[in-house]
């Protein structure tokens, strides 16, 4: 079994490691989503068509492929150099946010017509439209496929442990290595990915309650198990952002 | 230091080596996530109790827990208790298992969105439960979903590239070796294009597939 000390020096530093990326990466996803998401519900063809050239590129891409290029393409190609967790959190953030732009615009293209021409009707500049109409109403509708965005981005940090990130994944590869031994350790890194994972829902889930409460819109009653990413995955969401009723 | 198309050129060949080993663990592992995701589907609508909770349980905690992970889990400690796999064979199976877990959701999607009227007409018929299954539900839930089970094979391909983890060479693994031992950078950007070429393409193929089979 692992001794304490190699859990002390490795695994709970790597499971920081792994919670940070987690967080910078969702953060920075965040900030690239809004703007792309806006952006691709302009009326002027151009600007749609970069927002969109944004999205198709980084939805086509492995991210894998995408980490492996910042890290190990662009120091050389740019004589210049940066820690590999930098290298990690941009490539995930950028592919995440590209993701996470196709909620945002969804989300948007579903707040009724009519909300948008009673702001027209107010003489609302259409920044005003967006931040005291649109993006309110909005909102809530984001939170659910957010969540399961999250999920994915959380799962896909192991993947940073591939350019030496010593995130847990890494630090368990590690003691494989080490220690000659990997059953105990592969278990205990899946149970810990599905625990981060559970918190995780059950926490933007309150989030959701939250926000659909503020707007007036009555909460789904959730179970334990029950409704625990039922609309899973990515993809099934991007192509079908769920209306409002 | 500047971008040199002799490494292009050199890298080629083994480019091609790993773009074959990529196309079989796409084949299978999306053959293993298509079939075994309808029995997940279709287990966790059973009226056992003992057969739906352990599947819900199996399935979301697949779900819940990264790839790159499995895979180390399969290639590295199921061989303690059983035979050893080649890790291509790794690979397959765990793409295979992984997104069995999303496609069994695409599934329940499918099947719940087959009228109740069907169900009902089949009792009125008083067909058996398994001709209720396939020759009436499951055959109209399928042709619904496969814009969506389209979508996991383009996905499946986003992230065969985890098997190179493994030491399954498919194309990242044969750029990453090439780099390694060449001390350049051209062969992982070449890689990174070949994704979008693959599967932009493939994305708007499923779009039109979707327009011509869900309407």
């Amino acid at each position: 079994m692992m001794s304490s000390e190699f859990f002390g020096n490795w695994f709970l530093p790597g499971i920081w490691i792994t919670v940070q990326v987690t967080l910078y990466s969702a953060a920075l996803a965040f900030v690239i989503a809004f703007p792309i998401g806006v952006l691709r519900t302009s009326r002027l063809w151009i600007v749609r068509f970069l927002a969109g050239a944004y999205f198709e590129i980084f939805r086509s891409t492995s991210s894998l492929v995408f980490m492996f290029w910042i890290a190990f393409t662009v120091p050389p190609l740019f004589n210049i150099s940066f820690q590999p967790m930098f290298a990690g959190v941009l490539a995930l953030g950028i592919t995440y946010g590209a993701y996470a732009s196709e909620i945002v615009r969804g989300a948007l293209a579903a707040v009724p017509a009519a909300q948008r021409e009673a702001g027209i009707a107010l003489n609302f500049t259409p920044m005003q439209r967006l931040r005291r109409i649109e993006l309110p109403q909005a909102w809530p509708e984001m939170i659910p496929p957010f969540n399961n965005l999250l999920i994915e981005l959380l799962k896909g940090t192991s993947l940073v442990s591939l350019i030496a990130v010593a995130d847990m994944t890494f630090a368990g590869d590690l003691l494989r290595l080490v220690k000659n031994e990997s059953a105990p350790i592969y278990t205990l890194l899946l149970v810990l990915y599905f625990v981060l994972a559970f918190v995780l829902t059950r926490g933007m889930r309150l989030l959701e309650r939250h926000a659909k409460k503020r707007v007036g819109q009555t909460p789904e009653k959730t179970s334990l198990f029950g409704g625990l990413r039922s609309k899973s995955s990515i993809d099934v969401v991007v192509s079908a952002p769920g209306g409002t009723k | 230091m500047n971008w040199n198309w002799d490494h292009v050129d050199e890298f080629m060949p083994l480019f091609w080596d790993g773009v074959e080993l990529t196309l079989k663990a796409l084949l299978f592992g999306s053959l293993i996530a298509f079939s075994l995701g309808l029995v997940w589907a279709v287990a966790q609508r059973s009226e056992k109790k003992w057969i739906r909770w352990p599947v819900t349980v199996v399935t979301e905690f697949i779900r819940n827990t990264p790839l790159l992970v499995q895979l180390f889990f399969l290639f590295y400690v199921v061989p303690e208790w059983g035979p050893s796999m080649s890790p291509l064979t790794t690979g397959i199976v765990g793409l295979g298992l992984h997104y069995s877990t999303y496609t069994s959701e695409v599934y329940r999607a499918g099947i719940e969105g087959v009228p109740a009227g069907q169900w009902e007409a089949a009792t009125a018929l008083s067909l058996s439960k398994r001709r209720t299954w396939t020759s009436v539900v499951l055959p109209q839930a399928v042709r619904r979903v496969i814009p969506a089970l389209g979508n996991y094979v383009i996905v499946m391909l986003k992230e065969s590239p985890q098997m190179a983890a493994i030491g399954a060479l498919d194309m990242l693994g044969q750029a990453q070796n090439y780099s390694q031992t060449t001390f350049t950078f051209e062969a992982i950007s070449v890689v990174g294009v070949a994704f979008i070429v693959i599967a932009y393409p493939a994305s708007l193929l499923l779009r039109v597939l979707e327009r011509r089979l869900v309407r």
